[in-house]
């Protein structure tokens, strides 16, 4: 299967996968301190679509993200990026991978303080020794309304302003799939709104593929479609949600009783669920 | 918060282990020469005291004028007085002594020992037949001018046994003893490495002094008698010009002395010891200065419940407290070891050093302690007070609190203004005759300035390296940039590596300058092929020279003959030649008049004498010979002295009639056909290969005097060596500082694709820049140091050139280098080594 992105026809949906992670398991400790925190997950990430992976703390979500994007290692199963078999590569090739086809945005510390905007942008290329597409960067520059402040330090810029210079470094090198890890955790609601759609907009304009992990019943109504963990395996899959119906159905899993519902809180929903869900 | 502070500091055990380390090394290095030198004092003291064991009282010549060798009647210790001695009512028994320089060859030709203490003296035997200063290992006492005695350690050394021949030399021809015993002795100048040969009384007495006399009396007491009492008797019979000591105070004064050497040694050491400390103390600082940041949630959190400012303060400089009191305890005990290790280190090295028990004195001990402590808590001051200057809201902030930039420029305006100062005084001093005060001082202010700018410095100095770095891509960029991240940490770190690169510098340059100089003086002055003297320096018989002129080839030759005189109410020193060939052997600058023929009573003096006494050419100087009898000197001519030449020179012809006993300092030759190994080999041969002479060509004198340099060279750079390791400790403290801060960096640069490599060679070029840093700035600032002190020099040092150690300083920016690599390795393992996903997720 080839994944090149020049083509693609972004109204559409893609049905080319993206990333698959097949009866994928990860155990931390052993024996009587053994924690099963995946236990045999499948899961297509197809390309050109916004995944949002929710769950309450402890479900798995940012453990199935790591293992699909190569930061942890894996117990069992498989996970591939593209058709790359990611159980046994070595250190090495692995960070090659994450460096080529994956592009990345977290929480917090995505930015180096030392770098500008522009530097910090085009990093993964030069961590390459690769030349950034110059036509390519202006682009994803515009869509991230940061063309006035490409000179800036990290310390300049707000923190939605950093997140999104994050989301121009994940796109810039067009990788084959970004993951977010909480890319809203830090930000107000403007801020954080600002940041979701500019991560929808790569999908919906620029063709990208993204997976997110959120707790956030509002972020994950920016996605295309949405996967439930709860201890360690997907509970759901739910296509082009809203944030009420991802908020009922996180509640669900509370009152369920088989998770301890309080780190999981959702955001309040009234402040800012109506009218950004599309 | 005493409490807090301790819990603080086993929380930080790893990071402070470093700063530990770096107070430790100082300590020890303290406590190491404090250990070493009461332990050789004492030993030293101790054997000396044992050599004195036999003495209860001493009859010298007398005290004020003994050792200047004035014109005048000698007073005689003689026979007479020694017998007179042993008779005196509570005096048990007398000997007589004499002593002096006697070289002892090996069987292959050269000399034993390294000629600093290479003595000959009299076997004197008791009323039982032997002498007990020297027990006879085996083997007889030594009877009549053709035998002798060793002492054992020399015997062996030489592996010669009894009844061996021993060729030895006393003041120019060889002499071939026979070896009929080998003794064993307490001199404490054997202890320490010397030789020491015993001819029978009479023999020494014509060897050392005048037939029938010596130069020392030691009376031992008849039991009951007391010390005191003896003197009393002895006192009444002392000739003119002769003095009593007792024993106990004679093994008194040579203790003294013995502490007295031990203490220049001791202060030297303790010199660079202080250097070592003082580059601790920057790492003890930037440690503590590292430490608050990191934790001004908490202090601020402190703040806000209630803790006062000075409560702050006290509870870092209680953590530099225990660190301090940790380090200076541990340091103490590495001293010790270094102590004992040093001596056996020395003795293994041949230069014996008497056996005696390690001794640690209380003061040591407590000296250890205090410096340790007082050092690391005056380090961590400022950092303590910068604590207490946390703000209680701090603790809500996200953000930690940055040094603002106004500090920073405060803090350049005050380093402009004392680098400014120091750079001037200095410029100022080397114009001066006497500036040393005003150079030192301005030395001080400089360095102390460009401490308080390197800071500013480091932006722009390693801004100098990016084009080098960028060749190492996204690696060398962001090691660039890291290293001018926190221009404070940078400059502490870079500076503690500056101090002993500056001190190391500096002393090469000023050594290599004056050795060049020194080296030109001595030889441009001199037109003959060979300079003869004894391997000690010590006199020649005028044989050497009268030998050296006959032999086939010698076209001139002059012997240096030191006679002192009186001139108005000083003694001065007179220097004979042979006027005939005197300037044929020399090429002397003369400032006034000329060298003519040095003959009658002309002479010609050096200039800084002349100008000191005020002579001019025609200047006629009243003098009183040696042996009393008065005549008058004419200067004929002023010249520029040197190392080999200076003083009052004429010829010997004027002198010899008022000398009874010649000596020659040297003897300079010239043969036809210059400095040839045949030449060279006539002129050994004609001494009869005396071990104790050495021929020396204009080479040989200037490779003597480089190798006088090249030791104290190699000496400095092994002491400082230490503040250079102390340098390393605080590359590697920042080093592993930083990446411990920056670790969630390292881990999102991991994640988006940097490899182990690459994050590897991030921190080791940012190792290598802060060092390399370090090492240019202070390689600069030595070599405009060494030049300034140069400046200086050459006054009294005219042939003084400013010679550049360009291959010197090439390996010392190499060891820069070297210590940023070296201290990198860890660090830089470590952060590869650094979990992704922690380093994401830490708080």
């Amino acid at each position: 299967m080839t994944t090149t992105h020049s083509g693609v026809t972004f109204a559409g949906r893609s049905t080319a996968v993206a990333a698959r992670a097949t009866d994928l398991s990860k155990v931390y400790g052993q024996g009587e301190t053994q924690v099963v925190a995946l236990d045999a997950v499948s899961v297509d990430f197809r390309q050109a679509q916004f995944t949002a992976i929710m769950g309450p703390s402890g479900s798995g979500k940012s453990t199935l993200m790591h293992c699909m994007a190569g930061l942890d290692a894996i117990s069992g199963g498989s996970a591939k990026i593209g058709d790359i078999e990611l159980t046994g590569l070595k250190d090495k090739k692995l960070t090659q991978l994450r460096r080529d086809k994956i592009g990345f945005v977290f929480q917090a510390f995505n930015l180096l303080p030392t770098l500008t905007a522009l530097e910090n942008i085009t990093l993964p290329m030069d961590i390459a020794g690769r030349k950034p597409d110059r036509a390519w960067l202006e682009r994803v520059v515009e869509t991230v309304g940061l063309s006035g402040r490409l000179k800036h330090r990290p310390s300049q810029l707000s923190g939605g302003q950093q997140q999104r210079v994050a989301v121009a470094r994940a796109l810039a090198s067009r990788p084959e799939i970004i993951f977010a890890d909480e890319p809203t955790g830090n930000l107000d609601s403007r801020s954080g709104a600002e940041v979701l759609g500019f991560l929808r907009n790569s999908v919906r304009e620029l063709g990208q593929t993204v997976v997110m992990v959120t707790h956030d019943p509002v972020a994950a109504s920016y996605a295309d479609r949405v996967i439930f963990l709860a201890d360690g395996r997907i509970v759901d899959d739910m296509p082009d949600p809203s944030a009420d119906m991802v908020l009922e159905r996180m509640l669900g899993f509370s009152g369920g009783g088989n998770t301890s519902g309080s780190a999981a809180r959702p955001r309040t929903p009234g402040l800012d669920a109506t009218g950004r869900v599309n | 918060m005493f409490r807090t502070a301790l819990r603080n500091v086993l929380a930080h055990k790893a990071r402070l282990l470093m700063t530990v380390l770096a107070v430790m090394l100082g300590v020890a290095f303290v406590s190491g020469t404090l250990v070493f030198t009461s332990t050789l004092s004492d030993a030293l003291q101790n054997t000396a005291r044992k050599g004195f064991d036999n003495v209860d009282v001493a009859i010298q010549r007398g005290g004020s004028d003994r050792a200047d060798g004035a014109p005048g009647a000698r007073p005689a210790l003689d026979q007479k007085l020694l017998e007179t001695a042993a008779h005196l009512p509570g005096a048990a028994s007398a000997t007589g002594t004499v002593s002096g320089f006697t070289a002892i060859a090996d069987k292959h030709g050269t000399m034993i020992g390294d000629g600093f203490s290479t003595l000959g003296g009299n076997y004197s035997p008791g009323p039982n037949g032997t002498d007990a200063r020297y027990p006879m290992r085996s083997g007889t006492a030594p009877k009549g001018p053709h035998e002798i005695a060793l002492d054992a350690h020399t015997a062996d050394r030489g592996g010669y046994k009894v009844g061996d021949t021993v060729r030895i030399s006393v003041d120019g021809p060889v002499r071939e003893q026979k070896l009929t015993g080998v003794f064993t002795t307490d001199d404490a100048r054997v202890g320490a490495g010397g030789s020491l040969a015993l001819f029978d009384t009479a023999t020494a007495q014509k060897l050392f002094a005048a037939p029938g006399r010596f130069e020392e009396i030691d009376i031992k007491a008849a039991p009951g008698t007391s010390q005191a009492a003896l003197k009393d008797a002895v006192e009444k019979v002392l000739p003119q010009g002769t003095e009593a000591t007792t024993g106990r105070q004679l093994a008194d004064e040579q203790a003294k002395m013995i502490a007295q050497s031990m203490d220049g040694m001791k202060t030297g050491l303790l010199g660079f010891a202080a250097v070592a400390l003082f580059v601790g103390i920057f790492i003890i600082a930037n440690t503590f200065t590292m430490l608050v940041a990191q934790r001004t949630k908490e202090l601020a959190l402190l703040r806000a419940v209630g803790a006062s400012r000075r409560q702050i303060t006290r509870s870092v400089l209680t953590e530099a407290f225990v660190v301090g009191a940790v380090a200076a305890v541990t340091g103490l005990l590495a001293g010790i070891g270094i102590g004992a290790a040093l001596r056996s280190l020395m003795n293994a090295t041949g230069a014996k050093v008497p056996d005696g028990p390690l001794v640690i004195s209380p003061s040591t001990i407590l000296i250890a302690l205090v410096v340790g402590i007082v050092v690391t808590v005056l380090a961590a001051w400022l950092p303590g007070r910068r604590a207490a200057k946390i703000p209680p809201v701090a603790a809500m902030n996200s953000v930690h609190a940055t040094a603002t930039t106004k500090s920073l420029v405060v803090r350049n305006i005050i380093g402009a203004l004392f680098a400014g100062a120091g750079t001037a005084a200095v410029l100022v001093a080397t114009g001066m005759s006497d500036g040393k005060v005003t150079m030192g001082a301005g030395a001080a202010l400089l360095l102390i300035g460009v401490f308080v700018l390197t800071p500013l410095l480091s932006r722009p100095l390693i801004a100098l390296a990016s084009p080098v770095l960028r060749l190492f891509g996204i690696s060398g960029t962001l090691a660039r940039q890291n290293a001018v991240r926190n221009p404070r940490r940078t400059a502490a770190t870079a500076s503690a590596l500056m101090i002993g690169l500056t001190l190391i510098t500096g002393l090469t340059v000023i050594a290599g300058s004056v050795q060049q100089g020194i080296d030109k003086m001595a030889t441009s002055a001199l037109k003959a092929d060979y300079v003869v003297s004894m391997a000690t320096r010590s006199p020649l018989s005028p044989d050497v020279a009268q030998k050296l002129a006959a032999v086939d080839g010698v076209t001139a030759s002059s012997p240096l003959r030191n006679s002192p005189s009186r001139i108005g109410a000083d003694t001065e020193y007179l220097t004979g030649v042979n006027g005939k060939d005197f300037g044929r052997l020399t090429q002397l600058d003369f400032t006034e008049g000329a060298l003519g023929t040095l003959d009658g009573d002309r002479a010609v003096v050096d200039a800084s004498l002349a100008k000191f006494k005020g002579w001019h050419v025609g200047s006629r100087l009243p003098v009183t010979f040696e042996d009393g009898k008065k005549g008058t000197l004419t200067i004929g001519g002023i010249y520029q002295g040197n190392q080999v030449i200076r003083g009052i020179i004429l010829d010997n012809g004027t002198l010899a009639p008022h000398q009874k006993h010649a000596t020659d300092m040297q003897v300079m030759v010239k043969t036809a056909h210059g400095a040839t190994p045949e030449a060279k080999d006539s002129l050994v041969k004609a001494l009869g290969k005396n071990p104790a002479i050495t021929v020396a060509d204009k080479k040989d004198v200037s490779n003597a005097i480089a190798q006088t340099f090249t030791l104290m060279l190699n000496m400095v750079y092994g002491l400082l060596a230490m503040a250079v390791i102390v340098a390393v400790l605080g590359v590697i403290n920042t080093l592993a500082m930083s990446v411990f801060e920056r670790s969630q960096e390292i881990g999102m640069l991991r994640a988006i694709g940097l490899d182990r490599r690459g994050i590897k060679r991030m921190v080791r070029l940012e190792s290598l820049v802060i060092s390399l840093f370090g090492g240019v700035l202070g390689i600069g600032l030595g070599v405009f140091l060494g030049w300034a002190a140069g400046e200086l020099v050459s006054g009294s040092l005219p042939t003084y050139e400013l010679v550049m150690p360009w291959g010197r300083m090439a390996v010392f920016l190499a060891v820069a280098a070297l210590v940023g690599v070296l201290a990198a390795l860890w660090p830089a393992r470590r952060a590869a080594k650094l979990n992704m996903l922690q380093a994401i997720k830490a708080e």
